[in-house]
């Protein structure tokens, strides 16, 4: 009963869970934003599907019809896709930038090169002391 | 000028003191020069509140309200007038001792040194003065601030890690329990005014309150009761005018003070009597003052002996002020006193020792009565102020300290403070003795020739006489202080 | 034109960011920028000054009445954050322009002030309105611009860390999102105040409370409330100096302003505290970011990271007073709001001056700074000194405040623990003094910082000690505003 009639909430929390557990588990920077963007799709099919009124048509003035579909949600999720959208834009560019500087996409590489680094700062450090 | 003006001078001459050094910087003469006139200035008006005071009139300044009813505001009141008058005029004498001092052992950062000395002094008349525990807080806490560069002087490894548990252990008594009685306080009793009698009203509940004053004598760092003492050995790396002013006069005796001060005028006698708590810190001052002393028995370096002394002399104090008698606060503000004409003595002595022979170790000073005469009898008479035998000043403070126990019917108190007073006989008194009658004369073979005379520097002696006929001085004439302290009791 | 204030606010640096890729200059996109922040800035007080006299001010967009429409409702309390922000914001830039020259290639510079309008009318806009979805939308402004900015900075670090700010941000700002559709499923309105009358009947539904949950889940990981700090100490210690002072003196206050604006006024103070145990939890977590974050602050290396951990203990404070509920409480939290933006602005912009004659702060490049720098270091002590909270600082009058307001409620054991929580600020600022006061310089030949930088810094730094000393106008202002809060939330 509860599933048959909010299959659409079933859906949602599928997609949102299968999205966080993207950008949680992907290592591949660019799978973690598809994940991120499969979760924020989620959300707006949730939106989308609250506005929806059974047996109503298109929120469009026209003679006769008098059931239709709440309009707001639909206009309020058009505006985060675009807000989603530039998300994503920025983070693909901030990937692009990550590969021209750590040679790599993946988290595990990326997180490797760092504490090399930090470890080679800290011996220049340590060297330095004993100079003293 | 009015008294009021002059209250506010006060204030003002150690800052004014500040820019004059900076100033002069470049020259050295001219720049302590500035520092005496400066000090003596500071005195000289300080005194002239003495007579005004006693004659009844009201002295206050109202500066601002920080918050509401949080004001920084001064009033001087007797007991703030001794402690000013007692500091200002040994910054005279200190800053005599420092010139020969601090050249005598070529120092660096000087200028520093001066400046923050005066900021220190300023943070001194402001603790002094303070109408209320908010403004003596604020001074308290910039007396910590301005004195944690002058124990890391050196700049050593050691000096800094002496500097950490300096500003560790007063920064944080005063935070975690000296800001927290003080909030309590405000929202217990509406008001942090310093009021005769008290603050609290009769119905208070007595829990709360035992709370409160325990916060008060943890919190209040500066009065080194023991478990709160470390920092004030660990200060000791800093140079001996420093060590001498700051860590014998200026910074405990602001310690005791405010908490002779909360006792007296935030607690008032009678409340203070009725606390359950009071009897436990008498006690753990009690434990304060046995065990500096076995302590300061084992010391060997000489500054540190004379630290503990200090910390073991400051729990006197403090059990003085909790006696909730009027002879126990009467011996408790004498013995500021008295105990920093005393205790300004020794560090004198003990610096000029460092500067003239080399010598910090208690083992080292045997037979060197002849190479230092002067330095070594201002020694042996600051030890008696100290212990508390005439003719030194001591006598009176001591002998009302005795009577307080008496009065309070406090007996285990009483033998515990005379045990204490042989300790002292024993860590201080044997130094000056052995280096008169030391036996072997280890110089003198050392050197195969007769001892030739070597003190330290001149104005380094001047200061130690100074302060060394003051304790044989305020045994015949303690009068000065006392109408004061009768005054404020 | 009195009228439109409101509007004016938000509107005014949201057109100019796009002017700035016309005007192109970088000294003239510095001007105008400056110009449009310090015009944002007399707005602010206009309204203050007027909501102060006068009550709370309704601006309808486009005359779309409410509910329906957006609304834009300046109270006291976002009033005072708008103020904050643009007096912060203004004094921010004012060093900029030296900073970001140093700092920023050339061909980037008029980018960095484009996003650095964007995301000061993102932070302005979420302050202003009184839509809760317009709140989601500005808050993506924000942070897009955000992510964009802190990607700015000069090592490779600084992308990887806008990166994962940029996860942790959408799926925070998701979450909002998310949390308002639920409101909105349940109530049918976006707007705040018709959504503070029509949620108390509804208190009962676990609809509503996932919303709450959601939503204040999303709120705590943009204002970095620990555990859910991580990603703020890499965005700090990356980003261009500018923007790091800039994010610290506003954009965790907006955050925080959100906090208080959903639990106080949406979902009103019965249903956040009493109905929940959120009082307990933010008592709990402020004191353990307090405790966790200033530890670690101590043991950090590099200081613009060592001062962000910092900044995830002061946020714990806030959030403390938050947790206790009562005015003087919530007076704490908005005085600490104002107080801390006014230290980390100064310490920060303290250390773009450092960055400037350095190329980094790391804690051995300290040593001899008091020789070399004496003046910027003099102005990290005093700003220091103000985190620590001593008296006569800022800092000692909000901590007064909140430690006032805890034994008030007789929780001891919070009192003692703020007081403790302090202490361990000392630890980590005295690291700084030592270093910079009692070691010999490493190198000799370091100069001070530049007065384009080393102004503003002192700006803030007399600040501190101003308004430690003159304390009516942020007390007055938060007395009242937390009144309002609780006053609110009882109708």
């Amino acid at each position: 009963m509860l599933l048959a009639s909010h299959y659409n909430y079933w859906i949602v929390i599928a997609l949102m869970m299968i999205g966080l557990y993207m950008v949680i588990a992907q290592g591949n920077l660019v799978k973690k934003i598809i994940g991120l963007n499969i979760f924020q799709t989620s959300v707006f099919i949730f939106y989308i599907s609250v506005g929806k009124v059974d047996g109503g048509g298109a929120p469009i003035l026209n003679e006769g019809e008098v059931l239709y579909s709440n309009p707001l949600p639909h206009v309020l999720i058009l505006t985060a896709i675009v807000v989603g959208i530039a998300t994503t834009a920025l983070a693909l560019a901030l990937i692009i930038r990550i590969k021209r500087a750590y040679g790599s996409i993946e988290e595990r590489d990326i997180q490797a090169a760092e504490e090399m680094q930090e470890r080679s700062a800290h011996h220049a450090r340590v060297s330095a002391g004993k100079e003293q | 000028m009015n008294s009021a003006s002059l209250l506010q001078l006060s204030l003002v001459i150690p800052l004014l003191a500040v820019v004059g050094i900076q100033l002069t910087a470049r020259r050295e003469n001219v720049r302590e020069a500035v520092s005496l006139i400066a000090a003596s200035a500071l005195f000289a008006t300080v005194a002239q509140l003495y007579l005004p005071l006693l004659n009844g009139q009201t002295i206050a300044v109202h500066w601002l309200d920080i918050l509401p009813g949080l004001a920084l505001a001064f009033r001087v009141e007797p007991l703030g007038l001794m402690f000013a008058l007692v500091a200002s005029f040994l910054w005279i004498i200190t800053t005599l001792y420092a010139i020969g001092y601090m050249r005598g052992h070529g120092e660096q950062n000087q200028t520093r040194f001066y400046s923050l000395f005066a900021v220190s002094i300023g943070a001194v008349m402001g603790i002094a003065f303070a109408e209320n525990l908010f403004t003596l807080f604020i001074f308290y806490e910039l007396l910590t601030l301005c004195t944690y560069p002058l124990v890391t002087h050196a700049g050593t490894d050691k000096a800094r890690q002496g500097g950490r548990t300096y500003l560790g252990i007063l920064l944080g008594t005063s935070v975690g329990f000296f800001l927290l009685a003080i909030i309590a306080t405000w929202l217990l009793a509406g008001t942090l005014s310093f009021k005769q009698g008290g603050i609290f009203s009769p119905g208070t509940s007595v829990a709360l309150l035992s709370v409160l004053l325990g916060l008060f004598v943890f919190g209040v760092g500066k009065a080194a009761i023991m478990p709160f003492h470390r920092w004030l050995p660990a200060a000791m790396v800093a140079p001996t005018p420093v060590s001498a002013l700051l860590h014998a006069v200026a910074v405990v005796k602001a310690g005791v003070f405010v908490l002779l001060k909360i006792c007296l005028l935030i607690f008032g006698i009678d409340t203070l009597k009725s606390i359950p708590a009071t009897e436990w810190l008498l006690y753990l001052a009690g434990v304060s003052i046995l065990f500096a002393s076995i302590i300061a028995l084992r010391q060997q370096n000489l500054k540190k002996r004379l630290a503990y002394s200090t910390v073991s002399q400051l729990g006197y104090i403090t059990l003085g002020a909790l006696l909730a008698t009027s002879a126990g606060m009467t011996g408790s503000a004498l013995h500021i006193v008295m105990h920093a004409f005393g205790k300004i003595t020794l560090f004198f002595c003990a610096g000029a020792i460092l500067v003239a022979a080399h010598k910090t170790e208690v083992n080292e000073l045997r037979g060197l009565g002849r190479q230092m005469p002067v330095t070594m009898t201002a020694f042996f008479v600051a030890s008696l102020c100290i212990i508390g035998i005439p003719p030194t000043g001591g006598t009176w403070s001591k002998w009302y300290l005795m009577l307080g126990t008496f009065e309070a019917e406090q007996w285990i108190l009483m033998a515990l403070l005379m045990i204490s007073s042989l300790l002292s006989i024993a860590y201080l008194l044997p130094i000056p003795l052995q280096a008169f009658f030391g036996g072997k004369k280890p110089l003198e073979i050392e050197a195969g020739t007769a001892v030739v005379l070597k003190e330290a520097p001149l104005p380094s002696v001047i200061a130690l006489t100074v302060t060394a006929s003051a304790c044989v001085y305020l045994l015949l004439y303690p009068d000065i202080f006392y109408r004061l302290i009768a005054a404020g009791i | 034109m009195l009228a439109h204030l409101p509007i004016l606010q938000v509107i005014l640096p949201l057109m100019a960011a796009p002017s700035c890729l016309l005007i192109r200059k970088a000294n003239l996109v510095w001007l105008f920028t400056l110009a449009v922040s310090f015009a944002a800035l007399i707005v602010s007080v206009l309204l203050l000054q007027q909501v102060y006299a006068t009550g709370p001010i309704s601006y309808t967009l486009g005359g779309w009445q409410a509910p329906w429409g957006i609304e834009y409702r300046i109270d006291l309390l976002n009033a005072w954050v708008l103020f904050i922000v643009t007096a912060l914001s203004t004094v921010v830039l004012t060093a900029a322009h030296t900073s970001v020259q140093k700092e920023l290639e050339p061909n980037r510079q008029t980018v960095f002030y484009t996003l650095y309008l964007l995301c000061f009318a993102g932070l302005l806009g979420i302050v202003a309105t009184g839509d809760a979805f317009n709140v989601f939308v500005f808050l993506e402004i924000s942070s897009l611009s955000t992510y964009a900015l802190i990607a700015l900075g000069k090592d490779r670090r600084a992308l990887w860390a806008a990166f994962q700010y940029l996860i942790m941000g959408t799926i925070g700002a998701t979450f909002i999102l998310i949390g308002i559709g639920f409101l909105y499923m349940m109530t049918g309105t976006l707007n705040m105040a018709d959504l503070a009358a029509r949620i108390p009947p509804l208190s009962e539904s676990t609809t509503v409370l996932a919303a709450f949950a959601f939503i204040f889940l999303g709120i705590c990981l943009k204002l970095a409330l620990f555990p859910l700090h991580l990603w703020l100490p890499n965005a700090y210690s990356c980003a261009p100096s500018i923007v790091t002072a800039f994010l610290a003196a506003t954009a965790t206050k907006v955050a925080l302003y959100l906090l208080l604006r959903f639990t106080f006024t949406v979902f009103g103070v019965d249903f956040s505290l009493s109905h929940l145990p959120l009082d307990i939890l933010l008592v709990g977590l402020g004191l353990v970011g307090v405790f966790a974050a200033s530890i670690v602050a101590i043991y950090q290396a590099n200081i613009k990271r060592m001062l962000a951990f910092s900044s995830v203990a002061q946020i714990g404070y806030m959030v403390v007073g938050i947790g206790i509920g009562t005015a003087t409480a919530l007076q704490a939290t908005l005085l600490h709001m104002f107080n801390h933006a006014l230290m980390k602005g100064g310490l920060f912009l303290a250390l773009a001056g450092l960055v400037y004659q350095l190329g980094a702060c790391r804690i051995e490049q300290f040593r001899g700074l008091g020789r070399t720098m004496p003046w910027t270091m003099a102005a990290i002590v005093v700003g220091g000194i103000s985190l620590i909270g001593m008296p006569l600082t800022v800092g000692f009058v909000s901590k007064w405040y909140l430690i006032a307001a805890a034994i008030e409620q007789q929780l001891w054991w919070v009192a003692v623990l703020v007081v403790l929580g302090s202490l361990l600020a000392v630890a980590y600022i005295w690291k700084l003094v030592e270093a910079a006061y009692f070691q010999a310089p490493e190198v000799d030949a370091v100069k001070e910082a530049p007065l384009g930088i080393l102004l503003p810094t002192w700006l803030l730094i007399a600040a501190n000690i101003y308004f430690g000393i003159d304390t009516r106008l942020p007390v007055e202002v938060t007395s009242a505003a937390s009144q309002f809060l609780l006053g609110g939330a009882a109708q």
